[in-house]
């Protein structure tokens, strides 16, 4: 085992060293953040796009005096409801009929209010009709009662703490948790998938193989792969927390996990390495099936595609803490990091993680093993039976 | 080598059968390569040599026999004992010469430090001193092969195994990789090679296996392979003809005035008798011991023969 772990560690120094000191390793650590540059640079614009040019439009035709009384009461109502809450107002003449201006090639109005507040009349789309029938009605009718609608005062009655919006906290903590992770994840460890083409179309495995169990490339290189994640998650960890101390309100508190800042960070951080290393083992025993990198490119989909799959099984596990499905994502070893880590958000019991770890590195060393009996069977074409050499010693 | 307790055999394998699919490559071969010898395995491409070297050293397993390196039945435990350069030479392109040695040997257990130490050395004193910071692709191919070789021995192993190890080399490197090996053989170390040039196995070994269609025909010292035919006789006469002639051995052949036949059993003084009391006039003879070539055709046949000089002239065409 030490031999083997040694082995292991001259591999993955190779190529840690072989990734990280080259020049395209810089790409990979800005690749990341280009979208939060332009995110931040275009980002007036979005908000633009977001407040403003989404909101409906709906043309008033009525008299001059009822479209003052509209505005006044879309005032009044925003103010409450905020500006986003309703649609925007503007005026339009009252010939020709609403049904004819709606037909213009540059109208960008959905629909048209005619009659008076008293007696709105609404034309356009069954589906905008339906959409803005029931602003249109508060509208009117807050104009209607203009001289008489008084906004009633609310009392506030402020607590420390409400249990349900920590419970809706920890679940948000717990989702953005397996997010992040489950984005790492997709984003590393596809690298994974050629990872041995490069040794097999330079001849270099037949050296590896002759020097050191087969066992050890495959953990060296899983090694190195997720130390070079790590680099990469110190970085844009490191920028992202930039970011936030500079962008954060004062006063604004994120919510606690249950299990507390400090231990769940830990444990994010173990077990994105637990989700990257049974991804990555599994991504290396595949890979190493390929020959060419055209092969690999080939298997990338359906990989990906299986990754989604698990993502999804663990995120529908996620408000259903101790129910049947959450379990079983917790038990089904691709799955289990992600379902822990939300687990970890909401629950403050340690002992089913320290389980968890022992279970998904159990079922690493297993899928390790199984790559490396078809990597020995298919490609150096070695033999043996399958029991037999599954529980064999590394070294033969 | 000194204070570390030898085996007798460095390398054995018994019964070793290993089978792609139907094709036997490896047939019940048994074999041991002698601790400080230098052992050649001869045979033409596909003879199963390749295959026999991976099995031996561990790379693979075999279906059916066992095999020990340097005393102990699992290879990979001895992996820090034992060099190897295998037939498709492989280095990481991007790595620089040196490094490349040290991984090499930090593979089998070497220091990296010390590996980088030794690898400098030895690139300078093979007068590849300018190299020793250049990325392998920006070598010639030859001196890829030498980084390589350096990289098999770096870690002093106690054996060296060698596959195809001419191979891709000119003339004067193949001369250099010659000296190296019979270097390394002062110094204890056992070297096992694989060749499909004769001339190579007849000038370095001491013993040698003859392997084809996937089956060992010959083990044994060059000399007992060359002593499995008997030495040819050269013969010129002035007289064409005489009683003289009936005391040549019946398989004789003339050629230009120039008998050849097989020493006789009863050595040459009986024939030499006769030659002069019938005045065939013997203007010149010569008794020649038979070549590692000679012994080659004898052992694995014609076909197996030919098979190795077109391989070798493909090569040379390369």
């Amino acid at each position: 085992m030490k031999e083997m772990m040694r082995a292991a560690f001259v591999i993955a120094r190779r190529d840690f060293t072989a990734v990280v000191l080259s020049r395209t390793f810089i790409f990979f650590l800005l690749g990341p953040l280009f979208p939060i540059i332009i995110g931040m640079a275009f980002g007036g614009l979005g908000d633009r796009i977001s407040t403003t040019d989404l909101r409906p439009v709906v043309g008033v035709a009525m008299s001059a005096g009822d479209v003052a009384r509209m505005q006044r009461a879309h005032a009044r109502l925003a103010e409450r409801m905020g500006p986003q809450g309703l649609p925007v107002l503007r005026r339009v003449p009252l010939s020709p009929p609403p049904r004819v201006q709606l037909a213009k090639a540059d109208a960008d109005i959905v629909v048209i209010v005619s009659g008076s507040p008293a007696r709105p009349v609404m034309t356009g789309q069954p589906q905008d009709i339906q959409r803005l029938e029931g602003d249109i009605s508060l509208l009117a009718s807050a104009a209607v009662a203009e001289r008489s609608l008084h906004m009633v005062h609310v009392e506030a009655q402020q607590v420390a703490t409400s249990v349900g919006a920590q419970t809706q906290g920890r679940l948000v903590i717990g989702r953005i948790a397996q997010i992040v992770i489950f984005f790492l994840t997709i984003l590393l460890a596809g690298m994974i998938l050629s990872n041995l083409v490069e040794e097999k179309t330079n001849k270099i495995i037949e050296i590896l193989a002759a020097a050191v169990p087969v066992d050890a490339i495959f953990l060296g290189k899983l090694m190195a792969m997720l130390a070079m994640s790590f680099v990469g998650i110190l970085f844009w960890g490191g920028t992202a927390f930039c970011v936030f101390l500079a962008l954060k309100t004062p006063g604004a508190n994120l919510p606690v996990p249950a299990t507390g800042w400090p231990v769940f960070l830990m444990l994010a951080v173990i077990y994105f390495g637990m989700a990257y290393t049974l991804l990555g083992s599994l991504f290396l025993g595949i890979g190493a099936q390929a020959a060419t990198v055209r092969e690999v490119q080939t298997l990338n989909m359906p990989v990906t595609m299986g990754q989604m799959l698990i993502f999804f099984f663990a995120t529908y596990a996620v408000d259903k803490m101790g129910s049947p499905p959450e379990i079983a994502a917790v038990i089904l070893p691709f799955s289990s990091p992600f379902a822990m880590i939300a687990r970890a958000a909401q629950v403050d019991a340690i002992w089913p993680h320290l389980l968890a770890i022992m279970w998904q590195i159990l079922w690493v060393a297993l899928i390790i093993r199984v790559g490396v009996l078809l990597f020995r069977r298919h490609v150096l074409k070695s033999g043996g039976g399958w029991w037999k050499q599954l529980f064999r010693s590394a070294t033969g | 080598m000194i204070g570390v307790p030898q085996p007798t055999y460095a390398v054995e394998g018994h019964g070793l059968v290993k089978t792609f699919g139907n094709f036997r490559a490896v047939d019940g071969i048994d074999m041991a390569v002698p601790t400080g010898a230098i052992y050649g395995i001869l045979g033409p491409n596909g003879a199963g040599k390749t295959t026999l070297l991976r099995t031996l050293l561990g790379i693979i397993d075999p279906d059916e026999g066992h095999r020990s390196l340097l005393g102990d039945p699992v290879p990979l435990r001895q992996a820090r004992n034992v060099g190897y350069l295998p037939e498709e030479r492989g280095l990481y392109p991007s790595m620089k010469a040196f490094e490349a040695i040290a991984f090499m040997g930090a593979l089998r257990g070497l220091p990296l430090r010390t590996g980088r130490e030794r690898a400098r050395a030895m690139l300078e004193d093979y007068g590849m001193g300018a190299s020793v910071e250049k990325p392998i692709r920006q070598l010639s191919k030859g001196m890829a092969q030498t980084v390589q070789l350096f990289g098999t021995i770096v870690h002093e192993p106690r054996l060296i195994v060698l596959d195809e190890p001419f191979s891709g080399l000119d003339a004067f490197n193949q001369g250099k990789l010659e000296s190296l090996i019979r270097d390394q053989a002062r110094r204890g170390v056992t070297v096992l090679f694989s060749t499909h040039v004769i001339a190579h196995a007849e000038r370095l070994c001491e013993r040698v296996a003859i392997v084809a269609g996937g089956r060992l025909r010959f083990d044994g010292t060059v000399d007992d392979a060359r002593n499995r035919l008997r030495p040819q006789v050269r013969l010129r006469t002035r007289a064409s003809d005489g009683g003289w002639r009936r005391a040549l051995p019946a398989e004789t052949l003339a050629e230009d005035g120039t008998w050849h036949f097989a020493l006789p059993q009863d050595g040459i003084e009986p024939l030499l008798r006769a030659l002069f009391d019938g005045n065939a006039g013997i203007e010149s003879l010569s008794i020649e011991r038979p070549g590692l070539h000679d012994a080659f055709v004898a052992i694995a046949g014609e076909a197996a023969a030919r098979q190795m000089q077109e391989d070798q002239a493909r090569e040379q065409a390369a």
